[in-house]
């Protein structure tokens, strides 16, 4: 019976090690060097004097805590998995998660044709990324095979989209994989009856395989095992939460074994099938914070998938690398020629705190984003990437000049040490602005 | 069988708990006392042992509504002209924990209502609802202190929240809290060393942990939501590690949804607007309470009910 691997300790690492300290690793000793590679920071392979036998004594410990997924092709495929941290803080978080929306089989072809348009019509621009579903979720209510293959095959040309069957029963599952084999769709799935046979379509098609089992976490490793031990390598968990409790509680403790590395059977990513309606929205909000991989929902409304989309936007954003603004000149309030100009950085939340202030002040006005390779003011400052030349950069880049026509140009309170800089080398009267952006309705409205 | 271990983590810090409102017997007028806070685990885990109270949800009401969206206007009709009405609604109509009274007419920059005059309606909010009460000023320097401080005595018995206190100018609201054991907001801007050093000061001026609650700043979805989110999970994971100075219960004002553009305007090809501005609302809700919040503050009932359900299903029926 497959049970609890135990991953190789520092010392058990250090038994099959030369112990000559030569330091051709980097490290100064085979011990710290061990202990690099049980934190996961090195690689066994850089010691150039490992016999072949340790290596796959030890190949469990590299191998991801938790599997890269693959599904779809071409430009349209979706990633999953090959997670390590459990806060975004703590490094980040690699893989966006998927969201996938279903379509019935039982529905007639047009039918089917309209709602895949629909599916591709919810999709919004922000921040310069394009927001939308990632795939479609074909579902067998019908319970025919033929009718499963015939929808799954309209669907497959219509879009491009990477690909959901939903069925438990293989034969439907292996003619449907048939008429979509080249997108490599994920099959949704295996349970406890029917895993030898979904197996079977899952291997001779090299598709994913999604594992149901709603009995609890331990029948489901025990699933996943046996699964395993048919051959297949790509699978995805179905957690079959009953609640958002139980979705919490089930994705942590899966996402916390795993990359802890206490535990490796359960080391794939997750999909929460959400239904629909705002219990369904709930769900794959948490799934977008704590640790899916993917929601299928039955339906969801246009205007609830856009707070989802930027959730996802935020919570998936590389902490080390902050979301940039495009650089340029904005008119806020409907500006004029007689309006004012100000300038702020292209740091996202920068700029979204200060175009809100100028909003609020209902006074028309020109927003010059300088290119501060995604900095706040205080530090672009400090780091040199806010200076006169960058922001007469901007100006000359935007036309900004020609847009405010008043010679003036309004400086961020927190910067007014550049201020006589700024005025020789933009030829614009600098005026000094509030230091916080929270001043600037005040400052606005009594300038002229 | 397979056997799953359940990765359960050993805390040596829990955060505090912060106790809103009095009582008859304390000398309040409050139907019941609320305690905020007391988690010992990453928010909603109860795997791991802990049991803590779900996060409260208070409504925002305002005594100036100029600024306000039309959207909220709508939703929440007659009652935003009249504070006490308002409040009323919220308590009875949605199942506020308590109420956000924020006194923004008071701005000696904008309409400069008199310290009497908001006084007046904290004496009337107060006599509408019997639930706990936070109140902010209008964020004027100057005038809050004189604001907090009169409502810090007209209400002296009743365990307020008075918002807030922060780095540049501490002393005045801490002063307004302390002369009548009220509880203070601690407000810092993102940042968890910042947001340590200001509990530093106040409790260096005299104020005690039990009287304090954290706000580090909740940015709005699409705002900077992450910022906030993991400064929030940082904050809760140097307290739980035993960081003393952090181990106080957090608020997150969610209202700050309704600057988003997404919330307030149309957007070409979709419609919806109403639906999209309550998810905005929500959705920045349910994040802060995931990161650790342990207040709400709501201005869309809608969006108030949405996330109560979510984290009544997170901290679960048993």
């Amino acid at each position: 019976m497959w049970g609890v691997i135990e991953l190789p300790t520092a010392i058990e690492i250090f038994k099959y090690l030369p112990k000559k300290n030569c330091g051709k690793c980097n490290y100064p000793t085979c011990l710290a060097f061990a202990m690099q590679i049980a934190n996961a920071k090195a690689k066994l392979e850089d010691c150039p004097f490992v016999p072949e036998e340790a290596k796959s004594a030890l190949a469990a410990s590299a191998a991801p805590p938790i599997r890269l997924v693959k599904v779809g092709s071409g430009k349209e495929a979706v990633e999953m998995g090959d997670e390590t941290e459990l806060y975004r803080h703590e490094r980040k978080f690699f893989h966006p998660i998927a969201y996938a929306i279903e379509v019935s089989d039982s529905s007639t072809p047009k039918e089917i044709e309209a709602r895949v348009h629909r599916i591709a019509n919810m999709s919004y621009e922000r921040v310069g990324q394009i927001l939308k579903f990632d795939m479609i979720a074909v579902r067998n209510s019908s319970k025919d095979p033929l009718i499963f293959a015939e929808a799954v095959e309209q669907v497959s040309k219509l879009s491009d989209m990477a690909l959901v069957l939903i069925s438990d029963d293989a034969e439907a599952m292996r003619m449907a994989v048939g008429r979509a084999a080249s997108k490599r769709p994920l099959l949704f799935g295996a349970n406890k009856q029917n895993y030898l046979a979904m197996c079977t379509v899952a291997k001779a098609s090299s598709c994913p395989l999604v594992v149901s089992e709603p009995a609890g976490l331990d029948e489901l490793a025990d699933l996943v095992a046996k699964i395993k031990s048919e051959g297949i390598e790509d699978v995805v968990l179905d957690i079959g939460a009953k609640d958002l409790k139980q979705q919490l509680e089930m994705c942590t403790i899966v996402r916390k074994v795993s990359v802890k590395k206490i535990f490796r059977g359960l080391g794939y990513p997750m999909l929460i099938s959400a239904g629909k309606g705002e219990g369904a929205v709930l769900k794959g909000l948490l799934a977008t914070m704590k640790y899916g991989s993917l929601v299928v929902f039955e339906d969801i409304d246009a205007a609830q998938a856009l707070s989802l989309f930027v959730l996802r936007q935020n919570i998936f954003t590389d902490p080390q690398v902050p979301i940039q603004v495009k650089p340029g000149i904005y008119a806020v309030n409907g500006a004029k020629e007689d309006s004012p100009l100000l300038f702020t950085t292209n740091f996202s939340l920068t700029y979204f705190t200060v175009l809100a202030d100028i909003e609020k002040s209902r006074v028309p006005a020109w927003l010059l984003v300088v290119d501060t390779e995604g900095l706040s003011v205080m530090t672009a400052f400090s780091a040199g990437k806010l200076t006169p030349e960058s922001v007469v950069k901007g100006l000359e880049a935007s036309g900004a000049k020609e847009r405010s026509k008043r010679g003036e140009i309004i400086i961020p309170g927190m910067v007014t040490r550049m201020s006589g800089k700024l005025q020789e080398a933009a030829g614009l009267k600098v005026i000094v602005g509030p230091k916080e952006s929270s001043g600037l309705p005040k400052f606005l409205k009594n300038l002229y | 069988m397979v056997d799953v271990p359940i990765p359960k983590e050993k805390w040596s810090g829990k955060i505090g708990v912060v106790v809103l409102g009095a009582v008859m017997e304390e000398g309040g007028t409050r139907s019941k006392k609320l305690a905020i806070g007391g988690g010992a685990s990453m928010p909603f885990l109860t795997f791991e042992g802990s049991k803590p109270n779900r996060p409260a949800i208070a409504g925002e009401v305002v005594d100036t509504v100029s600024d306000f969206p039309e959207l909220v206007k709508r939703e929440l009709g007659e009652a935003v002209n009249d504070p006490a009405a308002w409040a009323k609604v919220w308590v009875e109509d949605y199942g506020a924990d308590l109420i956000c009274l924020k006194l923004h007419s008071t701005n000696p920059e904008e309409e400069n209502r008199s310290v009497e005059e908001a006084a007046r309606t904290v004496r009337s909010v107060m006599q509408s609802v019997r639930v706990p009460l936070i109140v902010y000023g209008s964020g004027h320097e100057e005038k809050d202190a004189k604001v907090l401080e009169a409502v810090s005595d007209l209400a002296a018995k009743e365990r307020l929240l008075l918002g807030h206190a922060e780095e540049s100018a501490y002393k005045t609201a801490s002063a307004a809290a302390m002369a009548n054991n009220h509880a203070i907001i601690s407000f810092s801007n993102l940042d968890v060393n910042l947001a340590k050093q200001i509990n530093i000061l106040l409790t260096d001026f005299g104020v005690k942990k039990e009287q304090i609650v954290l706000d580090p700043l909740m940015a709005s979805l699409g705002m900077g939501l992450e910022y906030s989110y993991s400064v929030m999970e940082r904050i809760r994971l140097a307290a739980l590690m035993g960081d003393s100075m952090l181990q106080v219960p957090m608020i997150c004002d969610t209202t700050s949804s309704w600057k988003a553009k997404e919330a307030t305007e149309e957007i070409a090809g979709h419609d919806g607007l109403e639906e999209r501005a309550v998810w905005w609302e929500a959705t920045t809700g349910l994040a802060a309470a995931m990161a650790g919040g342990d207040v709400l503050i709501m201005r869309s009932p809608r969006a108030a009910s949405i996330v109560r359900r979510a984290m009544d299903e997170l901290v679960g029926g048993d």
